[in-house]
């Protein structure tokens, strides 16, 4: 038998008057109650559509029925076969978009909250395990991975756990990549990147800090100094602006840069010397999940805040708990606008943002309707502080200084979908440089196919016009 | 680790220190920076390559004193490490095929400026060099200046060493005593580079600019360094930090400069009070 409670378990979280003056995590892990009860929800049903919706195929029914069994352990050894951060992905997965969109328990009510469970099992796991490393068979093969992002890690750890000596390079002076400089505390604390990295590093993964591939050395001087095979991981790079009258202004910033100085530089902490804007109206244009954290850390940081999207409610592109904790926090949303101009002072500061109004016209390429301007219908959003949520370009980096390597009509990097497989013999890219931004779990989806090709490609010596 | 392994102040508020860092040493070519964190809290700054010793894998940078981030910088000492260094970031200064070149620094900027005149030197380009300072007690480099110029010219804005005026007056007087240069590199506070680009605009000279824009990651990531380049916008880290002086949007650039101000001063004046320094 199953439980039948139509709605899912609710989790607790902070009260948003507390929480919009801290950086702690919003939402609670499910107690080990709450956990079975949840777990029993699950109906075990015939074709596991859940699983379909994982990019990295967690075996989703087995999970839960352990967690229902009381078995943690097991539950989480489960997930931890497919899944390289459970921990993580149970917080910043969209799982309304993935497993749990196709939960059959999702038709008369709602999903099993899968997330909820992942998280629930991954840190069951840290609190009440030791770290037991997996035993290594060196296999006396080195691979070189670049970044060390979602992907990066993900690739680095089976790699490793295959018997390579792995090195990862990151360019930061703290290992993580978006999951540190990007994705705030509140959302996804910084000890559990910590742990999970530690875990690598434990494992015998080798990271180089403050080394910038492009720069500090090339893809050849890698190759030269012995890897076999590099794993391209480098994340999504240039932040996309508007291009439109006063971008240039003072308080005008990419979220990337405000995030950046909170998350990475912990601009947000008392005793951190990295300077910050703590504007009192701030606006923040995008509708993703960058978006919602720039406009929910400006919150923290004590202003007013708005979210200019161009399209409605429905079509944002962000978690949907983000835009709920959002909505709770007191961020307001302003829906089928878009910025057409900034307004500065005579001292050069933001003081407003003109949004023009929109309306819906027909679906376009993304199956999404397309907004459409509606002439005259100018507002000015009143504003000190502007920040561009847009999504990122690739960073041309590496690809300008490495020879034979393709790059997509986008100025990604072309790779081939199952291997990660580039147009240089030995050279495999994976994540948001070859997808554009995308999300933690897809990243971490094509680090774990480029890992088993690259096995392939040194171990089986498969041919690389093989590679799919 | 990145261990200073020498310390010289160059005056009150200017020092140079050499850091172990073979793999930059190797590849650091003129024109190129590296981004500094002191210690764990500190912010990143970035700092122009002074000199690379590839042989004994040392850089070198000079810094001025002017924040909270280079007070702390300056509180270690030969001996302790710095807590991260990266790079070489930003494209090298394109040098080839210059016959003629007036290379003109300003204050600190001059530690920018040296490396380029001394690759220019190297490559067999006629140099003449023009570097200016607020006073004499501030004057840096000016024998290593010295070496490499066909002619070297030292003013002050106050006149106290006897050659009173700014680095324009300077350019102006070689260009009108027929001094040809195929390029000039300006290397210094916004404003100078500003008026020397004015100045040889009127004089058709092309001129190229290193512009140290606000960065964090100087890989491209965060777009803080982002001024416009001929309508276009750019990235100092990655696109530069070297442009065309004629193209670039000086007046955004000296205006977007000051966006952290009330931010630095609090930084500034909390470090003052730790270190016990007046700024």
């Amino acid at each position: 038998m199953y439980n039948k409670q139509v709605e899912k378990t609710p989790c607790g979280t902070q009260d948003p008057q507390k929480r919009i003056h801290n950086f702690d995590e919003v939402a609670f892990t499910y107690t080990e109650e709450e956990a079975v009860n949840e777990a029993s929800r699950c109906i075990n049903c015939k074709n596991s559509p859940c699983v379909s919706g994982c990019p990295v195929g967690i075996k989703i029914p087995e999970f839960i029925s352990k967690i229902k069994e009381r078995n943690f352990k097991e539950a989480y050894s489960v997930i931890s076969e497919d899944s390289a951060l459970p921990a993580i992905c149970g917080r910043v997965c969209p799982q309304e978009t993935q497993c749990e969109q196709k939960c059959v328990r999702g038709i008369k009510g709602e999903s099993v909250g899968i997330g909820r469970l992942e998280r629930f099992a991954a840190d069951w796991h840290m609190k009440n395990e030791e770290v037991s490393n997996p035993e290594i068979k060196e296999n006396g093969h080195k691979v070189a991975v670049v970044g060390s992002g979602p992907s990066g890690l993900t690739a680095a750890g089976e790699l490793r756990k295959m018997g390579y000596e792995v090195s990862i390079f990151e360019a930061l002076h703290e290992a993580g990549g978006v999951l540190v400089y990007g994705i705030p505390a509140f959302r996804l604390p910084k000890d559990i990147v910590k742990k999970e990295i530690d875990a690598l590093i434990n494992m015998g993964v080798k990271i180089e800090l403050n080394v910038v591939i492009g720069r500090t050395l090339t893809v050849d001087e890698l190759f030269n100094k012995g890897f076999e095979a590099i794993y391209i991981a480098g994340g999504a790079g240039s932040p996309k602006f508007m291009g439109i009258p006063g971008e240039g202004l003072k308080g005008v910033l990419s979220a990337n840069e405000y995030l950046t100085r909170i998350n990475l530089m912990r601009a947000y902490k008392p005793d951190s010397h990295t300077p910050i804007l703590r504007g009192k109206h701030v606006s923040v244009v995008g509708g993703g999940n960058v978006a919602m954290d720039a406009a929910r850390c400006a919150r923290r940081l004590g202003a007013e805040v708005s979210v200019i999207y161009r399209r409605s409610r429905e079509e944002l592109p962000a978690r949907q708990e983000e835009v709920e904790h959002a909505e709770e926090e007191g961020i307001e949303f302003h829906f089928l606008q878009n910025p057409v101009k900034i307004i500065g002072d005579e001292n050069g500061w933001v003081t407003g943002v003109e949004c023009v109004h929109m309306q819906l016209g027909e679906p376009d390429s993304s199956g999404r309707r397309r907004p459409v301007p509606i002439e005259g219908s100018e507002t000015v959003l009143k504003t000190d502080t502007f920040i561009l949520a847009l999504g990122t370009s690739p960073n041309p980096l590496i690809s300008k200084t490495t020879d034979a390597l393709n790059i997509t009509r986008y100025g990604g990097i072309e790779a081939k979908d199952q291997s990660g497989a580039t147009s240089r013999k030995g050279v495999f890219a994976g994540g948001d440089i070859v997808t554009g931004s995308a999300t933690v779990i897809l990243a971490m989806g094509a680090g774990k196919r480029a890992a088993k090709a690259i096995d392939e490609y040194i171990m089986q010596g498969k041919e690389w016009d093989a590679f799919e | 680790m990145y261990k200073i392994t020498k310390k010289v102040y160059l005056n009150n508020t200017e020092a140079h220190i050499t850091v172990h860092a073979p793999f930059i040493a190797d590849k650091a070519k003129a024109g190129q920076f590296v981004i500094v964190r002191a210690k764990e809290n500190s912010a990143r700054i970035p700092f122009t390559v002074f000199d690379t010793n590839p042989k004994t894998g040392e850089i070198g940078i000079i810094y001025q004193i002017v924040g909270g981030g280079t007070l702390e910088l300056d509180s270690l000492n030969q001996g302790d490490s710095l807590q991260d260094l990266v790079g070489p970031l930003g494209n090298p200064t394109e040098i080839e095929g210059i016959k003629t070149a007036c290379v003109v620094g300003g204050g600190v900027g001059c530690a920018i400026a040296y490396p380029i005149a001394k690759a220019l030197n190297a490559q067999g380009t006629k140099v003449d060099s023009v570097i200016g300072f607020r006073n004499k007690d501030l004057i840096i480099l000016e024998d290593e200046f010295a070496a490499i110029s066909d002619k070297l010219t030292v003013m002050t804005d106050d006149g106290s060493n006897g050659n009173k005026g700014f680095v324009t007056t300077a350019l102006e007087d070689n260009i009108l005593n027929n001094r040809q240069y195929d390029m000039v590199f300006a290397i210094g506070p916004l404003p100078m580079m500003k008026f020397v680009s004015l100045l040889t605009k009127k004089h058709n000279i092309p001129t190229t600019v290193s512009m140290n824009s606000i960065m964090i990651d100087g890989t491209g990531m965060c777009g803080g360094c982002r001024l416009t380049v001929g309508g276009e916008m750019k990235f100092a880290c990655v696109d530069g930090p070297d442009f065309d002086g004629h193209l670039v949007d000086f007046d955004e650039a000296i205006s977007r400069s000051s966006m952290y101000k009330e931010s630095e001063k609090k930084s500034r004046d909390e470090a003052c009070r730790i270190f016990g320094k007046e700024l």
